[in-house]
């Protein structure tokens, strides 16, 4: 049975979103196991975790999908929904890069050179942080959707995404470092491994980018 | 068995089998904001209906009735013929309640209202001649459904607009809230209080004068708010379900004052909506007693009971399913925006009542909601419903019409 008062309210995307920001996250958080494992040559346990990767991806993918169905355009709501999609879209972005970035050093069995293993992992560890901040930010939406983008509240996700911002900053300065680590000892590399090494240190900033992307959307609601 | 027995067993019957399908359908979405943001259990939802259903209709229903009763029909007509009246208003009932039977099985969103004002002109119209039909008070009836629904959701964009600037857009929302609240609750016990106290005490016998009616509502609401500022006082904020800005608690805060536009949202729907069912009802008995048609007839208590006791059994047979299934789908109502739509809703409702004029619970509060959405209230509204609304009216007029003058030429030639 249907019902007006029931119908009047469409699938409010709000939880759904800060579910997918949770899934996203946790599915660049397992980088670190995985480039731990990769770094030392542990290719069986670099396996099970990329699995793990795997699968918070799809979960992030249906999830993306699900919301996706729940937002018809008959919907009115405080925000543009074009701007709660693209969110979603940049979220996503976090769980997709995680994939890429293990999968071609999977794909390769590429050891990281012990030279700059130490220096890469914690690069890896900064993406992550920005990732973990982008879902702290995300997870202010019920509370930004509570106030109608006004206010206290607003005060509070800006500062949550300056410190993103500076967070992706540093992650910049990483890439930067890591690359000129590498390019010192590259001719000690085969040619193949350094060009893919860059590669992965790029696909890798890249979370940390779509994370600040994240904080962009983000900013765009406030401004409505 | 004597002609006049005969009608108003079949118009109690009729009236009946109308006040179940009001009390299965309309209150359940009255209640069932309450219920979905938490406010109430469904348990204590029924019982504050079950109450406030009856004070509403004892103490504020009578004019709306009167409408029904002798408002669209020109009773004067038919002082010759008072059986087609009699004839009429069985048909009337009947169709209203087929048709909300019918209606309710697809799930369409028609109005108990609707329904029994068309049934009712449909009768007079053909059955009895076009003139009988008072089509400068319908008029003013059809007016008022596209009315209640924009005034209620301009009340409504206006009270979710000051709760987020007292409340939640502050620096400390659970102060704030505490801090306001009990006024909020003041308000609304105050304009049910003042619209039963003018419109309502007088039917009862009491007559007390406008100052005497301010002051007395003034003081009735004081209390309920003292009585709700000391539940506010005893919530205690519960850090583990909590971020920093303590959303939660404050939700937890305005469910008092939910309680408290829930009972006015009862109250406001048995002053407008229990004459849908009594009305027509109370003509028939008027004639069958005197075997005049008279326009001074008192409403027996009775027939105020038989109403009353309708819907509570209809809650209490399929309101509780539709109850729960809308609870469940309504959960962005939270109690800060739920309250905002009941209040603003009820306020219409009940002025409405006090004037007479039977509006829509439902499309009242469908319109209170979307104000609340308009004031970016609520995270997703579906537009589809309005549209599906407005199809609704085109539909439930004709349809009620047509039924009512089916059953009018049936019953004028097998009744007595």
């Amino acid at each position: 049975m249907t019902n007006v008062l029931a119908n009047i309210f469409g699938k409010s995307p709000v939880v759904p979103l800060e579910k997918h920001i949770e899934v996203a996250f946790r599915c660049a958080k397992k980088l670190r196991p995985f480039m731990t494992a990769a770094v030392k040559g542990d290719w069986d346990r670099a396996i099970a975790y990329r699995d793990q990767i795997e699968d918070l991806e799809h979960k992030a993918d249906d999830l993306k999908k699900e919301i996706r169905l729940n937002l018809p355009k008959s919907l009115f709501m405080p925000v543009p929904r074009q701007d709660l999609l693209e969110l979603l879209l940049v979220q996503d972005m976090i769980a997709n890069r995680t994939k890429d970035v293990s999968g071609l050093v999977l794909g390769r069995r590429l050891r990281v050179p012990a030279a700059i293993s130490k220096q890469f992992l914690q690069f890896v560890d900064r993406n992550i942080d920005a990732a973990k901040q982008a879902r702290k930010s995300v997870r202010e939406l019920d509370e930004l959707f509570a106030t109608g983008f006004r206010g206290a509240e607003v005060h509070l996700v800006e500062e949550l995404i300056e410190e993103l911002d500076r967070i992706e900053t540093d992650t910049d300065g990483k890439q930067a470092e890591l690359r000129a680590a590498l390019f010192e000892i590259e001719d000690t590399l085969k040619p193949v491994d350094a060009v893919f090494m860059y590669k992965i240190i790029e696909l890798t900033g890249e979370i940390a980018d779509m994370a600040e992307r994240v904080g962009r959307r983000l900013e765009l609601l406030l401004s409505h | 068995m004597e002609a006049a027995t005969i009608y108003i067993v079949l118009a109690a019957l009729f009236g009946v089998f109308m006040a179940w399908g009001i009390g299965a359908n309309d209150v359940a979405n009255a209640m069932a904001t309450s219920v979905g943001s938490k406010a109430l259990t469904i348990k204590q939802a029924i019982l504050v209906a079950a109450v406030f259903e009856f004070l509403g209709a004892v103490l504020a229903g009578g004019e709306v009735t009167s409408t029904i009763r002798k408002g669209i029909v020109d009773i004067e007509l038919l002082a010759a013929t008072p059986e087609l009246l009699v004839y009429g208003m069985l048909a009337a009932l009947l169709a209203a309640g087929t048709w909300l039977f019918i209606a309710s099985h697809k799930g369409w969103p028609v109005s108990t209202t609707h329904s029994i004002v068309g049934a009712i002109v449909g009768f007079a119209a053909v059955g009895i001649g076009v003139d009988a039909v008072q089509w400068g008070k319908v008029g003013l009836i059809v007016m008022s459904w596209v009315v209640s629904p924009l005034t209620a959701g301009f009340i409504a964009y206006l009270i979710y607009q000051s709760v987020l600037k007292l409340i939640l857009r502050r620096d400390d929302p659970l102060a704030h809230a505490k801090r306001y609240v009990p006024i909020y609750i003041f308000f609304a016990a105050f304009a049910i209080t003042l619209v039963t106290i003018l419109k309502g005490l007088k039917h009862v016998g009491f007559d007390i004068s406008l100052r005497d009616s301010y002051l007395l509502a003034t003081a009735i609401a004081v209390v309920i708010a003292l009585i709700g500022a000391v539940a506010i006082q005893r919530i205690k904020s519960d850090p583990k379900a909590e971020k920093s800005q303590h959303f939660y608690t404050v939700e937890r805060v305005f469910g008092v004052l939910m309680i408290v536009t829930a009972c006015s949202m009862a109250f406001a729907h048995g002053s407008n909506d229990v004459a849908n069912a009594i009305g027509p009802l109370a003509a028939v008995i008027s004639v069958a007693q005197n075997g005049i048609v008279t326009a001074e007839a008192a409403l027996p208590l009775w027939v105020l009971m038989l109403g009353g006791a309708g819907i509570v059994i209809g809650l209490a047979t399929f309101g509780i399913r539709v109850i729960s299934t809308v609870g469940k789908k309504i959960t962005q109502l939270t109690p800060s925006r739920g309250f905002a739509a009941e209040l603003a809703a009820a306020t219409t409702i009940v002025i409405a009542s006090g004037t007479g004029i039977p509006v829509s619970t439902t499309h009242t509060l469908v319109g209170a909601v979307l104000g609340v959405g308009l004031a970016r209230g609520i995270e997703a509204i579906d537009l589809r419903v309005v549209a599906r609304i407005f199809v609704s009216w085109v539909v439930t007029i004709p349809a009620g019409a047509f039924l009512a003058i089916v059953f009018f030429f049936i019953f004028k030639t097998i009744l007595p």
